[in-house]
């Protein structure tokens, strides 16, 4: 394919997602098509390559995209395709990448994936206050001819607020709240019919995989965790942004790639806010895989990655994120509308007031109070998160537990909470 | 179905207002957290107490104790669900 030669799309390990990334403007139809390739029409039978790929959903929580599309698939009746692009996360800026530079790439995944399953009607969901985004996202559909209708839709702009159940009830008229289960989406979504829910990256996968094969897919990342994946890499790095990488490709290499370090390091977030805090030893040789960061204690989540300086308060940054978090409950579960204001008054005591030696029970006693008890997974991101800063910073926790807080509460914050400075 | 072995409690947290009947009418199996949800005992409901577990489960002024049966191993979806819940527990 002449297209391939020209781009060397296929040729290179990584970037795929981003090699056609061109910066200041989205790319436009005809020059996806000159990048990527044309699209071959796939019915069903993608299915099949999807499932032989290995590729699993980017959206955080890495399920198998073959198996959830054939869920969908094997139902009766009309289907729906709904695609999340309403990235929750503050840190990660993966998805908003995608959909303003390569939206064909996402707009193509949507047509494969509602062809696959056998949809009527399928929604491209961001958020709704991101008015400059779904005009562009307008105009890049009425580019295209698809035959299954792409609809652009606005979801509220809170972090529970793009969790699959949430946009589903969104989409039916309800609250962008969590539902209980079951009915899952794939059982009974978008209008009572099933419904596949795809974060935008995964979907920009399948674009190429229908180009390209499983075969190529699987010729980056580790056969264990095959393929390319989009990540965010912010806090003291030279360069910060969103980078494509192998799967399986070390943590260290990460940063490096995102310029390195930018003073000492004590500590990596990993996974995002619903993810995991590793100590600079633990986490740089670790592979980026969903297996390796679940083993040591971690969630490779939707891809982030922050570093925290060695000057700055490991506990002092929990605690404004636990706040915000337990200030973004959907407000529907007890455990949650109390349990994590709880979580974050012991954290803000022990982090910038000092714990009188009593704050690390008091937070032992209210973890599993909460976890495990929401009808979505919030409480359990939030109770995940303030574990892992309390193992990753033990000692300094004893010393803001029983004499007084570290000198890096006075440091400038470094994770991006919404809203904090408003 | 008298309960039994195949029987579990679940709450519908968001159906829960916690007026804590069930932990009056279940204490063998459901204790109160200090906000006053109920806090239901894993595994399975055992078969003495299946009888009170189901009439616990009725006088629920919102129906959020659920008495349903355990899911099937080879249920792909629930299993998926329930590994994630896993990871965040430990």
């Amino acid at each position: 394919m002449s297209t391939l030669e020209i781009t060397g799309v296929a040729s290179r390990p990584v970037p795929r997602l981003l090699a056609g990334l061109s910066y200041y403007r989205p790319a436009g139809l005809a020059e996806h098509y000159r990048c990527y390739g044309p699209l071959p029409a796939l019915g069903r039978r993608f299915i099949d390559v999807v499932d032989a790929s290995g590729l699993t959903g980017r959206g955080g929580a890495g399920f198998p995209t073959g198996r959830k599309m054939r869920l969908v698939a094997d139902r009766r009746g009309a289907k729906v395709v709904v695609a999340n692009g309403a990235e929750g996360e503050p840190a990660s800026s993966k998805d908003r990448l995608l959909l303003t530079r390569l939206p064909h790439l996402v707009l193509d995944g949507i047509a494969l994936a509602a062809a696959a399953v056998g949809a009527a009607a399928a929604y491209l969901c961001v958020h709704e206050h991101e008015t400059d985004l779904m005009s562009w996202l307008h105009a890049a559909v009425a580019e295209r001819d698809d035959p299954v209708p792409v609809q652009v839709t606005g979801i509220p702009g809170r972090y529970v607020a793009s969790e699959q159940s949430s946009i589903v009830q969104h989409l039916n008229g309800g609250p962008a709240k969590p539902t209980f289960a079951p009915p899952r989406p794939h059982e009974r979504g978008v209008r009572g019919l099933p419904t596949l829910v795809n974060n935008v990256e995964t979907l920009a996968h399948l674009a190429l995989i229908a180009r390209y094969g499983d075969h190529w897919f699987r010729s980056a990342g580790l056969p264990s965790a095959p393929g390319s994946t989009l990540v965010t890499v912010s806090g003291a790095v030279w360069r910060p942004g969103v980078y494509e990488i192998e799967l399986g490709t070390p943590i260290g290499q990460v940063v490096a790639q995102a310029g390195g370090p930018a003073e000492p390091l004590q500590a990596l977030l990993v996974g995002g806010y619903f993810g995991a805090w590793l100590t600079v030893g633990a986490a740089l040789p670790l592979p980026m895989t969903h297996v390796a960061l679940k083993a040591a204690g971690g969630v490779l989540g939707a891809g982030m990655v922050i570093a925290l300086p060695a000057s700055s308060c490991l506990l002092a940054e929990t605690a404004r994120v636990v706040r915000y978090l337990a200030d973004e409950s959907a407000g529907q579960c007890g455990p949650c509308v109390f349990g994590l204001p709880a979580l974050a008054d012991a954290l803000a005591d022990l982090a910038f007031y000092g714990g009188r030696g009593r704050v690390l029970g008091q937070l032992a006693a209210l973890v599993p109070l909460v976890e495990r008890r929401g009808a979505c997974r919030h409480p359990d991101g939030v109770t995940q998160l303030i574990r892992s800063a309390l193992r990753t910073a033990a000692a300094d926790s004893r010393l803001h537990d029983e004499t007084s807080p570290c000198r890096g509460v006075l440091r400038e914050p470094l994770l991006p909470v919404p809203g904090e400075n408003a | 179905m008298t309960g039994g072995k195949g029987m579990r409690l679940r709450v519908n947290p968001i159906a829960c207002t916690g007026h804590g009947m069930c932990a009056e009418l279940l204490p063998e199996l459901v204790g109160l957290d200090p906000w006053g949800y109920p806090l239901v005992a894993d595994g399975p409901v055992p078969r003495h107490l299946a009888e009170h577990a189901r009439r616990a489960a009725t006088a629920c002024p919102t129906l959020a104790l659920l008495m349903e049966e355990a899911p099937a191993a080879g249920s792909v979806v629930s299993g998926a669900g329930r590994r994630r819940g896993g990871r965040h527990s430990g």
